[in-house]
Formats: structure tokens, sequence, C-alpha cells
């Protein structure tokens, strides 16, 4: 089916990638793709393709990063259970939030500042408390093995990400052909008409939000086995909720492939930047200024570049 | 607990709210005339505060009396900004808006990054270290200075919003902006206008606030989310609600840190401000939502 | 089908409606009249979930359904449409009226034959990839009936469908109505343009500052001094008049 042309070759591409570049910059750029394809993804699902706009979904990926690592270094249990653990602790605070705010009839831009407010009320106890290794964070003790969650060659690593990337967009692609989708674009663009239709939409988007929470938890986990180190500002900042939600705006809202696109040109600012400068800043400058630019010429997102390409070629 | 040091703290809190009231103010009236929140809003207080450290370093001129020109300076700056990129393309949606302002801010935050580095940076004028007997503390005299200037600027934006034509054209719009059109207000000068004073208010509160405060690139972080706070608790839009707001917040930011220590107490804030979204998002002073 | 029994809805000091009482009998086309801001929408908004009756009860299909969600009540085949129509701006026709045929199935190819078969039922299939957005005023009023109608509802009702809609435009929505009823479908509708009630209806209620003030065939109530009353000043006694000699 040509449904399916887009994602197989895409993956095709994926999978081989890593076998042609073997540079451990190649690959280290790679992982970085997919992994901020995976969390802008999960920012994607509840804030484009349901509608509710999130400013805090740090809250999910600090939850995920520390619920795995601190089961692993205080309890040594497996990052690979963790990572399962993780998923469902995302669910867990997204439900919560989820139920609390939607309960409460909270919308729109209140609906924002609260998912806010939770991830900085994060932020703050993970700060304060002995526990989880206050403002001095958390180190994972190295311990080079694929069983570990801790690869020996980085290829391991790509091919983790890849793994959930390739799950956040059959997410998409999915919500894109089923009834929970078409239910949460009604939500999306009108609940009044949406409920009238018989949707219960309370619990539609309690269920969203526990997906997207989970997927970004997921994120969460991966992205502190990879740098072994975690703390409160860089996993509940401020910071990474708007990363997610830049690579979800620029690539394009509400699309499947959108966050992929944005993923890719954050990475390439990013490290091209680094390549070129030492100096701190430039490339979020660019970044910035690529938001502007694209709400104010393509207001869909990059997307629609690519959609211009296919209208043309089909026409 | 002592009475000399809860009395110390309410009055430490009660100053600090001050000085939240002071970035608070603008942003209520933004949220109250164009509906949306101004993330930039963080971003504009750092430019005007570094704005303000090199006047005085480069030509000596002293914060307070730099106010008139960071006033002037920073009205411009909004104005602007608001004419050549918010209002242009936001294409009417308010959700553009807020992402403009927040791609503004990353931009912002990150040139200052760029050309003055992450550090830190102090001045020292000759009243910075003056202290004040104030009842069982000690206060030093910039704190008061500012504390008095923020109850002079809210006056000032409520008496300006009731009694001016400008100002009745800027109610007008904040609350019916198709009836303004109709009666041919220029709807995008009033909000470019309102933009201008929301950020206007920034230039006087970095003048009152560099004599006390570090500059860096990420000084606005400091403020902005209890300036959100603050704007929710006093109800959108309300002059009186950001100065009521803002004292609250600084007296729950110094109990909390008396009672539950300096590294907890920050949650105060932030549990205020998932209670009050719950249950009274239009906040104390605030109308319908 | 549907029995109201003294429904009050109360906006501040408004009884915006007032101790309404009424049946719409199963299989029938019911009207409701009154004139603007008589509380006609409210009244279905208690009635469907939408507001929060204040006293009075609503018994749908002999269960009380009073205060339910408006998800529940639709999924027990009761649906509204709105009077300012409300549609999923930035989907396709088919889109939007695929989202009230997955009320009873899960399955995609399903709910798009659902949607394709409604769609020339209300005669919209050549707009079915057109964007919501981009309809014209008939267009969304009919994409109202549709998605409702894809709900596979026991009862529609209908909040002015016909309104802003010319003459030619209503001629052609008339028998897509009855053709709903003769479905199996009973229908209550609210509606201005009387020409329409008198050619649908076999019962109307009318309703006037909340209160239901008569009831009945609607040739009989277009001569009835109170009904002519509720309307005066408006215009709508000669309208009334006038169509019930057409
Ligand atoms: N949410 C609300 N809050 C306050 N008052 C309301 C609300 N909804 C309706 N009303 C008031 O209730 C009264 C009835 O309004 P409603 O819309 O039900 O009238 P209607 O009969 O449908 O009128 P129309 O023929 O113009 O559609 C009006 O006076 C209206 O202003
Ligand atoms: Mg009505």
């Amino acid at each position: 089916m040509s449904a399916w042309r887009v994602p197989v070759a895409l993956l095709a591409v994926a999978l081989a990638y890593p076998l042609v570049f073997r540079t451990n910059f190649a690959i280290n750029f790679g992982v970085l793709v997919l992994f901020f394809a995976v969390i802008g993804q999960a920012w994607n699902i509840a804030g484009g393709f349901a509608g509710q706009l999130s400013f805090g979904h740090a809250v999910f990926f600090g939850t995920g990063a520390y619920c795995s690592t601190i089961l692993h270094v205080k309890l040594g249990i497996n990052p690979w259970l963790g990572l399962w653990a993780s998923a469902a602790a995302g669910a867990l605070v997204g439900a919560f939030i989820a139920a609390l705010s939607f309960r409460f009839g909270l919308k729109g831009s209140y609906f924002a500042l609260i998912t806010l407010a939770f991830a900085e009320a994060f932020r703050i106890l993970t700060n304060a408390v002995e526990f989880t290794g206050g403002g001095l964070g958390l180190l994972i003790p190295l311990k080079r093995s694929a069983a570990n969650f801790q690869f020996p060659e980085r290829i391991g690593f790509y091919y983790t990400i890849l793994a959930l990337a390739a799950l956040s967009i059959a997410i998409a692609l999915w919500l894109k052909r089923s009834r929970f989708g078409a239910r949460l674009a009604a939500i999306r663009e009108n609940e009044d008409a949406a409920r009238a239709l018989g949707i219960d939409t309370f619990r539609e988007k309690v269920k969203i939000m526990a997906l997207s929470g989970a997927l970004c938890a997921a994120g969460g986990t991966f992205y502190a086995q990879y740098f072994l180190y975690i703390d409160p500002v860089v996993v509940f900042g401020a910071d990474k909720s708007v990363e997610m939600l830049l690579v979800s705006m620029i690539g394009g809202t509400g699309t499947v492939y959108g966050p992929l696109i944005g993923a890719f040109l954050l990475t390439l600012v990013g490290e091209g930047t680094r390549a070129l400068t030492n100096a701190q800043g430039l490339s979020l400058i660019i970044y910035g200024g690529l938001l502007i630019v694209i709400i104010a010429f393509l207001p869909n997102g990059l997307i629609d570049l690519f959609k211009l390409r296919w209208g043309r070629r089909r026409a | 607990m002592d009475a000399t040091i809860l009395g110390a703290a309410v009055i430490n809190g009660l100053l600090l709210g001050g000085s939240y009231a002071l970035v608070a103010v603008g942003l209520t009236l933004i949220y109250g005339v164009l509906h949306i929140i101004n993330f930039a809003h963080g971003s504009m207080l750092m430019l005007a505060m570094y704005g303000v450290y090199f006047l005085l370093v480069k030509a000596q001129v002293d914060p307070y009396a730099a106010i008139p020109l960071m006033v002037v300076v920073m009205y411009a700056a909004g104005y602007g900004m608001y004419r050549a990129l918010i209002g242009r393309f936001s294409h009417g949606k308010d959700e553009n808006i807020l992402l403009i302002t927040l791609g503004l801010s990353i931009v912002l935050e990150n040139i200052a990054l760029f050309f003055f580095t992450g550090d830190s940076r102090n001045i020292t004028v000759s009243y910075s270290d003056r202290m004040i007997e104030l009842g069982p503390s000690l206060v030093p005299l910039p704190k008061l200075v500012s504390f008095g200037a923020s109850l002079l600027l809210c006056a000032a934006l409520a008496w300006f919003i009731a009694r001016t034509d400008t100002g009745r054209a800027i109610r007008a719009v904040a609350k019916e902006r198709h009836g303004a059109r109709l009666v041919g207000i220029d709807v995008e000068k009033i909000l470019a206008v309102s933009y201008g004073i929301g950020i206007a208010c920034l230039g006087a509160a970095a003048c009152l606030l560099v004599p006390m405060f570090y500059v860096a690139p990420t000084v606005g972080h400091l403020f902005v989310i209890v300036a959100f706070t603050i704007v929710v608790l006093g109800g959108m839009g309300s002059f009186l609600g950001a100065l009521v707001g803002a004292l609250l917040i600084g007296l729950t930011e110094s109990l909390s840190g008396l009672f539950l220590g300096e590294a907890l107490g920050q949650i105060g804030i932030s549990l205020i401000f998932i209670l009050i979204l719950l249950f009274r998002p239009t906040g104390l002073f605030g109308g319908g939502r | 089908m549907l029995e109201v029994e003294g429904l009050s809805k109360i906006y501040g000091g408004l009884r915006a409606v007032d101790r309404a009482s009424l049946r719409v009998a199963e299989g029938a086309i019911a009207g409701l009249i009154g004139p603007n801001g008589a509380g006609k929408t409210t009244l279905f908004a208690a009635i469907t979930g939408f507001a929060l009756p204040d006293e009075g009860r609503v018994r749908f299909a002999g269960v009380d359904i009073t205060g339910r969600a408006p998800h529940r009540i639709c999924a027990q085949g009761m649906v509204r449409t709105f009077q300012i129509t409300q549609p999923f701006a930035q989907l396709s026709v088919r889109e939007n009226i695929m989202v009230g045929a997955y009320l009873h199935t899960p399955d995609r190819d399903e709910a798009a034959a659902r949607a394709e078969a409604v769609a020339r039922q209300v005669g919209m299939a050549a707009l079915l990839d057109r964007t919501a957005a981009g309809l014209t005023v008939a267009g969304r009023k009919r994409l109202e009936l549709a998605r409702a109608l894809a709900t596979r509802p026991k009862l529609l009702l209908l909040d002015e469908v016909m309104a802003g809609l010319n003459p030619s435009e209503i001629d052609e929505i008339i028998p897509v109505i009855r053709g709903i009823r003769d479905a199996g479908v009973t229908v209550f509708l609210i509606e201005h343009v009387m020409r329409a009630v008198m050619s649908l209806a076999e019962n109307v209620h009318v309703l006037s500052y909340g209160k239901i003030i008569a009831e009945g065939a609607p040739r009989v109530l277009a001569a009835d001094p109170v009904v002519i009353e509720a309307y005066l000043g408006h215009g709508a006694a000669q309208r009334l008049a006038g169509a019930a000699h057409a």
C-alpha cells in the first residue's frame, strides 16, 4: 500500500545510516535526531493531535529520567526494566495532571500554565530532597554492557532510540487512522461539538496525556542512560519543555513527521554551530529565530515545504 | 518561633513582593488587553537590566536617574516589537502570539548569552549597602525604594487606564475588540501601545532592581514564573490584583523559606499557582474568564 | 419518546426556561417555536445535558436522564445540533461526519461508509473532501445535520437548521428532514421559518419567556390569540397567518 511507502523507506534509511556513516560524530548526530523526535512526538500527540498545549512536558521527561535512575542507582534494578517502570510512571503522572486539570475544566493557556507549574514543583522537589540527590543530581555508575543499557558502542544506543522513534511514529500513524485519533482531532477542533456527538472528552484527554507522558518518560530514561548523569534543572527545567514544543512546532504540529523534521533541524543547527564556534547560545538564537520565521511564513511548520513539493509533483 | 525572626521574614517577604510587583504589573496589563501570556517578559527585563548596567558602567548614569530614559526606550522597543513582529506575524491567532513571544525570548536570551557570556555581573552604587532600620530588621535602602516605587507604578498605571483617553481606548479594546473597531478605535495601534506600556514598566523595574540584583542572561527566569503566578493569582488584567498578588507571593516565599528551608521553600509558589488555577482561575480580583 | 417535566434553567435572576413540560411522541416530527430569546436553545441544552437543569426532570425512552453528561445522552440515542454551527473546522466534511459515525463502530472503513451514506442522504456527497471551514452557511447547517445523523440517533434535536438559508435551500432541506423521520428517527426541531414548521411538524410547542404557552397542530396554533400575542412586535403573527393560508 502507498500509505506504507514513506514510513518503510524512512525506516530503511534509518537502519542503514549507522552502517554507512560510522564515525562517532555521525552516530551521535543520529541518536540526537531520533531522541528529539521521540520527545517531540510525545509532545505532539497531546499538543498537536489533541490540541492540549503544554508548557510543562519536562515533568514527564524528568519523571522518566529519575524513575529508572533511582531504581537503578538505589535499588539495583536493571535499567531495561526501569524503562518500563518509567513509562508507567510517566503515564501515571500524565493521567493525574490531566484528570485534575480537566476535572476543574482548565483549557488553553490555563492548562499550559498548570503543566508548567507541575514541572516547576517537581523540579523544586527533586532539588530539595536528599533521596533524589538534590541539586547535585544523580550519576549512573559506569558499567558498559548492553544488558545494563550502557552500550559499549554508540550504535547500540542508536538502534535503541530508533526503536523508540519508530514506536512514536507508529503511534502517530495509528492516531491518524483510528477512532481514538479522530476523537482527539474532534476535541482539538471543537470540544462542545465533540461532546454532542457522544465523545467522552474527559476520558479521551486523560488517555492521550497518559500516552504522551509514557512516551516522554521513556525518552527521559534513554537520556539518563546515554549521558549517565541527570539533575533537576536539566530534566525538569523549562528549557526541556520548550525544546519539545519547538521540535514539534517547527516541524509541524499535528502531523506524523513534523517532529522528525523539527528534530533534524534542531540537531543540525545545534551541532553545526558547535562545530563552528565555542560561543554559547548561537544555535538557540537561530532556532528561536526560525520559530518566528516559521510562524510568520509557514504557519503549519516546515512540513508544508514537503507538502508543496509533493502537491506539485502530483498535479 | 521567635517573633523577631518572624517579623523580619514578613518584612522581607513584603519587600520581595514589591520587586515582583514591578515585573508583574506590565505582564498583567499585556494579558488584560491582548489576552496572551507574554513569554518575552523575562528576557525584556533582562535586556533592560543590561541597559541599566551599561549606562552605569560606561556612562556613569545612576540607575535611578536612568528611569525616564529606560522607560522611553523600553516603550519604543515594545511598541516596535509589536508592530514589526507580534501583530504582523500572528495571523490573528493567540497561539501564534504566544509562540512568537516565546521565540523572541529564546533569541533575546541567547543573544545576551552570546555577547555578554553567562557571567553574572554586580554593580555597586553609593547606596547599595545603606541599611534602614525597620522594626525588627535592617533593610537595604534599594529594597525600600523599589517597594515604594512599585506602589507608585501600580497607582500610576491604574490612573492612566482609568482617566486618560488612551487609557479608555485600551479598556475598550481589552473588553470588546470588535466593538472598539466599530466605534473607530485603531485597534492594532492600541494593542501595540498596550504592549509598549507593559514593556515600559520593565524599564522602570530594571532601574530599581539593578542596585540590588545581579545581571545575567537568565535573570528573567527568576521573575517570570513568579510573575505568571502573580498575574493569575491577582486576576489577569488587574493592577490592584498584581500588587496584592505580588505581596502575597513575596510573603509566601519568605515564610515557606523560613519554615521549609531554602530549597523546599520555593515549592510554596508552585503549589499556590496550581491551587489558584484549579479553584479560582479568574484570580482574586479578576472578572469572568 | 421524550418527556420533559417542569424543567427550569436559571441564569442569574433570569428564568431562561421556566417550568417547561412537554412530550414528543415516537416517530413524530415535533416543533418548538417562540420569539427570539424565549429560551428554546436553552431548553435543548437542558434536555441534552449541556446545561444542568435547576429543577424538573427529563425522561428519554422511559429512562430518567436528568443531568447526565451530553456524551452519555448521545450514546443513548438523543443528539442535538447547534444553532451557531460548530464544525470541526480544519477537518474535511468526511472526517467531520465520521466522528459521529465512530460512536457505534471502531472500524475506520465502516465509519467512512456510514459517512458517505449520510452525506448522500443530506445532499452533500459532492462536498465530502472539502474542508469544513470552507463551507457556506447552508453547507455548515447540513454538516451539523449529517454529523448528528451519523450517530444513528433515535431522537434528533435540530436547532434552527434552516436559519440563514435562502428559499430554494429551504425547499431542498424540508424533504431531507421528512426522509429522516420516515427512516424511523423522531425529530424535534426549533424553527423560525414558519413555512417549514407548517409543512413538517404535526405537533408544535410554543415557548415564550421560558414558559410553554401553547401546544397543538401548527394550523390551529397559527390562529391562537395567545400565540399571536407572544409574537406581536416581532412581525411573526403575519408570517404565521400568511403561511397558514399558503
Ligand atoms: N449561558 C448563558 N448565560 C446567561 N444567560 C443566558 C445564557 N444562555 C442563554 N441565556 C439567556 O437566556 C435567554 C434564552 O436564550 P436562548 O438562546 O435559549 O433563546 P432562543 O429562544 O434560543 O432564542 P433565538 O431564537 O434567538 O435563538 C436569553 O435571554 C439569553 O440571553
Ligand atoms: Mg436559539
